[in-house]
């Protein structure tokens, strides 16, 4: 579904992705784990599309589409999804409006009719309750007072009325009460299928509880130095990042 | 200009010329004008005529119209309106106000258009028709109230204004009585030709506990060159409670010099939303007197200034009293070369301790060549207050278009979202949920076209 190839991505002229390769199947989830400032968000960032990531070298095949080709809306419609690690306050456009504009500018990109408002409610109504979420929150506008807990599933709530083919979590775990953590997996395991994959960026093993990897990778220096099953997480757990100072720097 | 130098030659400043033809304008009219012969009007009339020839019309020079230069109103001479002029009831039909059921006043080019009204049911205790009747009836009575909430004319304009009062709304409402029904007043210029100027005065009174709602509407005939020169004065007794909003929606080529002067009682409250979306040239005064203990003020405004329109808010809130509450939110989203001024004054006189005053004035600029001057002005003299003012200026956030546009939305839908939601932001606090919905759809298909405008010329 997602082939990354010796991606290289810049900011303000500075390299934080340095040939990074990648490869992720349908159904699969995948995390991507790392110290801070490693370039995990970038990753998640480059591949929505975020305006300030200059992609120097490399490419991103998604659905056998060049994906660096594609206007970050487009890639929205295409199933890219990305979760923010700070969702973003919109005072004066309400929830409702927002996922009502994306999921029918989605349906008329792939030549479908666009949901009437009763179809529309009902598939909000059915979905905000993976999230247990009330409904006055559709009418209240985007994250605008919401606490931490709340804005995070908000964005898994938009996942699930999105239905996207991949969904890129950045750092969803981070803020959370447990609780809150438990409810966002909750969301995210719900939504897993055999079409749709699953890129997990976290700093903590934590959230791998909750949510299993299928894959799980470190990032470090702009590039993945270790991939391997969920033991993996548990082992950084473990050990900490300091090993990949030593790692990187004998690779070097 | 120093008149003593060795301009000599040239003693008539370009604002007293301008202001020269519409004295001799005045010497035509003033024998038509209702209530001659009543002595304090006669007298008000030629006090204002008086200060309009010495003072002129305001020039750059003067420091509350140093943004705004009027030379485009001043280029040619406007002629006063002759009362008669034919406005098609399908005229005012199309422009009504979904679901809002109003008692109606019509004004063409100024003058009460009585066949276009509805003061139908009206309830004992409130008075609503023309001024002009109302002074032929009352005179003697309303000339003690005509320029009270004014207090002293601030400028050429109200100068002018007030010389030629004649006709406009006469709004009273006894004490206690409280309106279930909106008044809606709409003022339709350029009826009777090009080149007009209208000189609408209204008078809104409310008795004491009293309430009411008054939605004053600007509308063009047609697109050629008008001048209104309008002017509100607005009393409100002890606790009496008005939700007032003007809307203003002329032409492009048309010019709009506007006053609400108010005065608030003890306890009484007064929310005034002032939304304007075109016009060549827009000023608007609003000078709110909090004069009793507890009275409060809102002042909010939306203004979009796009081709070349220039809008100026020029507001002014006067604590005169202690306890008062004053609440002042203007917005404005400026795009091609739009131009744009706000003026907060905000003063808290000795005596009026416990004074509790906001202000903000927040601006979207959409372009590089549109332009804003902002300008908060606290005077406070009382040392137990608490005022908090702020104003911004800004483009859209980039984080939050591509919030949007990460779910899909398209980037011109997102910048448009994004733009209306800045600017109804200021409208939800009108009460009056027929008007608050008709404001918001308004601006946001105001927005909408102008937007698809400015995305097209690229």
């Amino acid at each position: 579904m997602l082939k990354i190839r010796d991606l290289r991505v810049a900011v303000e002229g500075k390299e934080i992705l340095k040939g990074l390769n990648l490869e992720v199947g349908a159904g699969e989830v995948h995390a991507i784990m790392g110290p801070n400032g490693s370039g995990k968000s970038t990753l998640a960032n480059v591949i929505a599309g975020r305006d300030g990531y200059e992609v120097t070298g490399g490419q991103i095949e998604f659905m056998g589409k060049d994906l660096l080709d594609l206007d970050p809306e487009d890639r929205a419609r295409e199933g890219v999804f990305l979760a923010f690690q700070y969702p973003v306050e919109i005072p004066g456009v309400a929830n409702i409006a927002l996922l009502k504009e994306g999921l029918n500018a989605a349906r008329r990109y792939r030549g479908e009719k666009e949901l009437d408002a009763l179809d529309f409610l009902k598939l909000v109504r059915e979905r905000i309750k993976l999230v247990d979420m009330r409904e006055e929150f559709l009418y209240r506008s985007v994250n605008e007072g919401f606490s931490g807990g709340e804005k995070k599933r908000n964005e898994i709530f938009q996942m699930a009325m999105l239905e996207p083919r991949l969904a890129l979590l950045d750092e969803t775990d981070s803020g959370l009460d447990i609780d809150a953590l438990k409810i966002v997996s909750g969301g995210v395991n719900a939504l897993r299928s055999e079409e749709r994959a699953v890129i997990l960026v976290t700093h903590y093993q934590r959230l791998l509880d909750y949510i299993v990897p299928d894959r799980v990778h470190v990032l470090a220096g702009g590039k993945i130095v270790r991939s391997g099953d969920k033991a993996l997480a548990l082992e950084l757990e473990a050990q900490g990042y300091g090993w990949i100072d030593q790692a990187t720097g004998a690779a070097a | 200009m120093d008149r003593s130098g060795n301009w000599g030659c040239c003693l008539m400043s370009v604002s007293e010329a301008s202001a020269a033809a519409y004295v001799a304008a005045h010497r035509e009219k003033h024998k038509q004008l209702p209530g001659g012969g009543i002595a304090a009007l006669d007298a008000q009339r030629a006090a204002a005529l008086e200060q309009l020839a010495r003072q002129g019309l305001p020039s750059q020079r003067d420091e509350d119209w140093k943004y705004t230069s009027i030379r485009s109103i001043t280029k040619s001479a406007f002629a006063p309106a002759e009362p008669g002029g034919d406005c098609p009831a399908a005229f005012i039909e199309k422009h009504a106000i979904a679901g809002l059921d109003a008692w109606r006043l019509v004004f063409v080019d100024g003058f009460f258009a009585k066949t276009l009204s509805d003061t139908s049911g009206l309830p004992g205790g409130l008075h609503l028709g023309g001024l002009a009747e109302g002074i032929r009836s009352d005179g003697a009575r309303l000339s003690t109230h005509l320029g009270s909430a004014l207090g002293p004319i601030p400028h050429g304009f109200a100068a002018m204004n007030s010389a030629f009062v004649a006709d406009g709304a006469l709004i009273e409402v006894e004490e206690g009585l409280k309106l279930e029904r909106p008044i809606e007043l709409i003022f339709v210029s350029g009826v009777g030709g090009e080149g007009l100027l209208s000189l609408p005065r209204n008078l809104v009174r409310l008795g004491a506990g009293s309430q009411a709602t008054v939605i004053e509407r600007y509308l063009s005939y047609s697109e050629g060159r008008g001048l209104n020169n309008a002017l509100t004065e607005i009393t409100l007794d002890d606790r009496a409670c008005l939700d007032h909003c003007v809307l203003q929606t002329i032409g492009e080529r048309s010019f709009h010099v506007g006053g609400v002067f108010a005065s608030v009682a003890k306890e009484a409250i007064l929310r005034s939303t002032t939304v304007t979306t075109s016009g060549a040239l827009v000023r608007n005064d609003a000078r709110v007197n909090l004069d009793g203990e507890l009275a409060t003020g809102h002042l909010d405004g939306c203004y979009l200034a796009f081709g070349r329109s220039h809008i100026d808010n020029h507001t002014h809130i006067a604590h005169n009293h202690p306890s008062g509450i004053s609440r002042e939110t203007y917005k404005g989203v400026l795009g091609d070369r739009g131009r744009a001024v706000f003026h907060g004054r905000i003063v808290v006189k000795q005596d009026a301790q416990k004074t509790d005053s906001e202000q903000s004035n927040q601006n979207l600029l959409l372009s590089d060549e549109a332009e804003i001057d902002t300008k908060p002005q606290l005077e406070i003299y009382a040392d137990d207050v608490k005022c908090a003012h702020g104003a911004t200026v800004g483009q859209l956030d980039e984080t939050a278009l591509f919030y949007l546009i990460s779910r899909g939305v398209d980037r011109a839908t997102a910048r448009r979202m994004l733009t209306q939601a800045f600017a109804a932001d200021v409208l939800n606090g009108v009460q009056c949920v027929p008007l608050r919905e008709h404001l918001q759809s308004f601006t946001a298909a105001h927005l909408d076209a102008v937007l698809s405008d400015q995305l097209s010329d690229r």
